[in-house]
């Protein structure tokens, strides 16, 4: 080996008890073909600093913890190579749009306040007893919603979205998608008490189409497309409730 | 639970000039202004054809000032984008179904340039006969 | 029961002067502020304009596209407003915007009846 290509990491630091704000750090980590962002992070741990601090699990791109900005670009860092950043130095941010709690680690209480609200489970007007068996469904059903219900939870969304990172009252692109999700699924009867949550001015109307949501999810779950579906939703039950008389709704 | 100090990031008000897709967002929603600008623009004219032959000619005559030919093109320009984005947007945004399967989004894009075509036509038709 | 909201209808319009805006503008733009005034072709007498303009059903579908664009054009403008140039005053630049939209609305319907 002997003359191993090495490349430059700059990893935003931030300790709360002595910094007033984020800082940058430089390490120089082995360029290797097969190594992650995340493997060279964890190789600063391992080797160099073990003060660095970040968030990961499964390293393969299931668990959604290790997202990071990667040279501006919100990403999975367990996804994303060092030779595709290749001469570097690689920019290593926490997630945008969100609070720093320390280093690379962002504060997610406020995505985890929002996912709830949109009542991401199925709801029955009544509940069919466990004796009465499973509710069934056909593959055309589960197709309908199949592909909004990949989203690992990741954040990349919020990260990647302009109108969270300035309005931090919407409702967010990865929580209108799971709503998205239970309304297409066809054991579910709510889609009225998620609308009622949606339709509110944090709910689908911030958003105004960046499309940036959809171009970084690493789950293909487009959650832009499932806004303004929401939004043609909202638009029709709105005009429908004009309309209609009172029985018919 | 411990306490958390979190550091709080603001987004610069140049947020979209540093990523190309997000200049490109701001563009297109700056477009806004020039689709407003070409009302203004067509509403004079329909005033003036409504004064008669004269204020007709006379309006024709001021938009071939360089000064109004310079900003109708930079409209033009931003009404052309607002065309492109808004076919481009519009699969996306519509999930459309025959017989239970999803149109692809290049028929969908593909039906609006046809749209776009056949309107325009019909437009130069009207007015030229 | 859905609850009232004023948006989703402001959206529809939005969506309207949209498509609109996308299939009619470029063509009408093209004519009027190039093709006409610049002699690329030869503009129509005004006899023939004035006969398609003043009737009812270009009367009326120009005051639909009229105010359609300018909402399409406010709606647009006001979040560009928020996000781009991130505006706090929402309440007036709402009203400034919306208002826009009034006043070219007014002014549509003095020129066109």
């Amino acid at each position: 080996m002997g003359s191993e290509s090495s490349i430059g990491l700059r990893v935003s630091r931030y300790r709360p008890e002595s910094d007033p704000g984020p800082g940058w750090q430089e390490y120089d980590v082995p360029l290797r073909t097969e190594w992650t962002v995340l493997d060279a992070l964890n190789h600063v741990k391992n080797e160099l600093d073990p003060t660095l601090s970040f968030r990961w699990s499964c390293r393969m791109g299931i668990c959604g913890s290790c997202g990071m900005n990667v040279d501006g670009e919100p990403r999975l860092t367990c996804g994303t190579f060092l030779v595709d950043h290749a001469p570097g130095p690689i920019r290593v941010e926490p997630l945008a749009n969100f609070h720093v709690v320390r280093d690379l680690v962002i504060d997610m209480t406020d995505f985890m306040e929002k996912l709830p609200r949109v009542k991401p489970w199925i709801i029955r007007d009544e509940e069919q007893s466990v004796d009465d068996g499973e509710y069934l469904q056909t593959p055309e059903e589960l197709d309908a919603y199949k592909q909004f219900s990949m989203c690992i939870n990741c954040m990349l969304c919020y990260a990647a979205c302009p109108v969270y990172g300035l309005d931090p009252d919407f409702i967010g692109p990865a929580a209108i998608a799971l709503a998205e999700r239970y309304d297409l699924d066809s054991r579910d009867r709510g889609a009225r008490e998620r609308l009622d949550v949606l339709i509110e001015h944090e709910g689908v109307w911030g958003c105004t189409f960046v499309g940036e949501c959809t171009r970084v999810c690493p789950k293909h779950v487009d959650p832009a497309g499932a806004i303004q579906r929401y939004k043609l939703k909202a638009a029709k039950q709105s005009v429908m409730a004009v309309l209609l008389p009172r029985g018919a709704r | 639970m411990t306490e958390v100090r979190a550091y709080r990031r603001t987004l610069s008000t140049w947020w979209w000039v540093r990523k190309p897709s997000y200049f490109l967002f701001v563009m297109r929603e700056l477009s806004s202004i020039f689709v407003a600008w070409f009302v203004l623009y067509l509403l004079v004219l329909l005033s003036a054809i409504g004064r008669g032959e004269e204020a007709y000619r006379d309006v024709l005559d001021l938009a071939a000032h360089p000064l109004v030919v310079v900003v109708n093109a930079v409209a033009f320009a931003f009404v052309v984008l607002h065309t492109v984005t808004w076919f481009a947007l519009t699969p996306k945004a519509m999930d459309a179904r025959v017989a239970g399967r999803r149109v692809p989004a290049a028929a969908v894009m593909a039906s609006q340039y046809v749209g776009l075509a056949v309107v325009s036509a019909f437009v130069v038709w009207l007015v030229t006969l | 029961m859905t609850k009232r909201r004023l948006e989703p209808f402001v959206w529809l319009m939005f969506s309207a002067g949209g498509v609109l805006a996308a299939v009619f503008l470029p063509v009408l733009a093209f004519l009027f502020a190039f093709a006409f005034p610049l002699g690329w072709m030869t503009p129509p007498g005004h006899a023939h304009l004035s006969a398609v303009t003043s009737h009812p059903l270009t009367v009326l579908f120009l005051l639909g596209f009229f105010v359609l664009l300018l909402v399409h054009s406010a709606h647009r403008f006001r979040y560009t407003l928020y996000d781009g140039l991130q505006i706090k005053a929402r309440r007036a630049v709402a009203l400034l915007c919306y208002g826009g939209a009034a006043v070219g609305t007014v002014l549509a319907l003095a020129v066109l009846l």
